[in-house]
């Protein structure tokens, strides 16, 4: 993987994957290492996403690596109109490696091909963000210590939902089932349930989860924002539908485990944070040692 | 038959027929090909009646003969479209346009936020369906399909 760029989970092998994702156990055991030591590591965010910066920082930093970089557009020379091009000509030269996160789809893949050193995407608008769905996966496997033949539940905002969208893409490579659990209006879009049915892959849809929630080994839960409905009153309607509460954690079965990319807002409900079955922050600070693993692949360090 | 319909555009001595080209996307095609930027002569005709298109152009460009690479890049606008090659008045080859499996510049993309749209970079596709035609972008990985296809 060294000097490749990691721009969408589809340009990594199944078995790429399978070794980022031991490689992170790697770093789980010992996550203070100096594998970075002499390298500086642009992080160029366009847009701002404090956790994903944060996470990708404490990577660096417990690598003891360096950081250059901004954390929001209007503090860069793209303030000054800049183009995405001349930014990541002049900052491949100051760097071993990119960390972007940019709100143009596509920007990613771009940004890749005219860079002199390794992009890693950490957000192209709502296309892709692989290091999100490796710590996801990495989740899963931890979790229910495989990744093949698990039932997966997705609920909330499956049509907007970047990280859903990408974690069953990825995740239809080990023969999962799907349960997607959403409003009508958030429905999963057509061309990611072609994609399944041309993988042969079952799933499900429903409007509501409390009657088969003891068939899931992971819900993933994703927030329903009221901008995403063309009818406020459809909001109203559907809000408390997709809220997870302990009460309904009863009949799970004992290995399910609750994932959510966060930030939450009240989609699960805090009553749930103390439930062995709720992995939500472990989930979050996996993504850091996830990220560690990336880091080091894509410079040819480990 | 067939002589008499090719006849109401006047024929060439050496060059290329392009026909069954769709009237609506006669100028996609000049101008895809270059032909609005070439000297040779170029006669056209358009609206003509065809069973299968409804209304027809049809293109001559006399001496000039295209590379299969270069004719496939119409494909996209008149995937229908017939060539005669002509050699001192007579067709000594006929060929059709096939949709290629990658198209380079010449597709807009159809997603307001992709990159394609705000920074001078070629768009790239890979055609992930020829009948329908469908193409996914290489950078936005979004799906531009026939009836939102744009030329640039
Ligand atoms: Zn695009």
């Amino acid at each position: 993987m060294k000097n490749r760029s990691l721009v969408s989970i589809d340009d990594f092998s199944t078995e790429e994957i399978l070794k980022i994702l031991d490689l992170t156990k790697e770093f789980e055991k010992q996550p203070i290492r100096k594998l970075l030591a002499g390298k500086v590591i642009a992080t160029l965010f366009f847009e701002p996403s404090t956790r994903t910066r944060l996470s990708f920082e404490s990577a660096i930093n417990r690598l003891g690596g360096k950081i250059v970089g901004f954390a929001d557009a209007s503090s860069s020379s793209v303030s000054k109109g800049e183009t995405l091009n001349d930014t990541i000509r002049t900052v491949s030269n100051y760097c071993d490696l990119i960390v972007m996160r940019h709100p143009m789809e596509g920007s990613a893949r771009f940004a890749s091909e005219i860079a002199t050193v390794p992009v890693i995407n950490a957000g192209d608008g709502a296309n892709q963000h692989p290091s999100q769905t490796l710590l996801d996966l990495y989740s899963i496997r931890k979790t229910q210590g495989k990744l093949d033949n698990l039932n997966i539940f997705m609920v909330g905002d499956l049509k907007y939902g970047r990280t859903v969208h990408s974690l069953m893409m990825a995740m239809s490579r080990w023969n999962t089932t799907f349960n997607f659990i959403s409003p009508e209006e958030l429905k999963m879009p057509d061309e990611f349930k072609l994609y399944l049915d041309n993988l042969g892959l079952k799933y499900y849809e429903h409007n509501d989860f409390t009657d088969i929630i003891s068939r899931a080994d992971i819900i993933y839960m994703t927030r329903v924002q009221k901008e995403r409905f063309s009818d406020p009153i459809e909001y109203e309607k559907v809000k408390n539908v997709y809220v997870l509460r302990n009460s309904m954690l009863k009949n799970t079965k004992p290995n399910m485990r609750i994932l959510h990319p966060l930030p939450r807002v009240n989609e699960i409900h805090q009553d749930v944070d103390n439930n062995p079955k709720a992995y939500y922050f472990e989930q979050a600070l996996n993504g850091v040692y996830t990220r560690q693993a990336i880091l080091c692949s894509l410079l040819g360090i480990k | 038959m067939k002589e008499t319909k090719q006849m109401s555009v006047s024929a060439i001595q050496n060059g290329t027929v392009i026909d069954h080209v769709p009237a609506s996307n006669l100028f996609k095609v000049i101008q895809i090909l270059g032909l609005d930027r070439i000297d040779n002569q170029i006669t056209f005709g358009t609206n003509l009646e065809s069973k299968k298109l409804g209304r027809k152009a049809i293109i001559k460009i006399s001496g000039v003969f295209f590379e299969d690479k270069d004719i496939n890049r119409i494909a996209l606008v008149a995937p229908d479209a017939k060539l005669n090659i002509i050699k001192d008045y007579e067709v000594v080859e006929k060929k059709v346009v096939e949709v290629p499996d990658n198209i380079i510049g010449i597709a807009k993309c159809m997603n307001p936020k992709c990159i394609t749209n705000f920074e001078s970079v070629t768009t790239r596709f890979r055609v992930v369906s020829k009948k329908n035609v469908a193409l996914k972008c290489h950078y936005c990985e979004k799906i531009t399909n026939q009836e939102n296809l744009q030329i640039i």
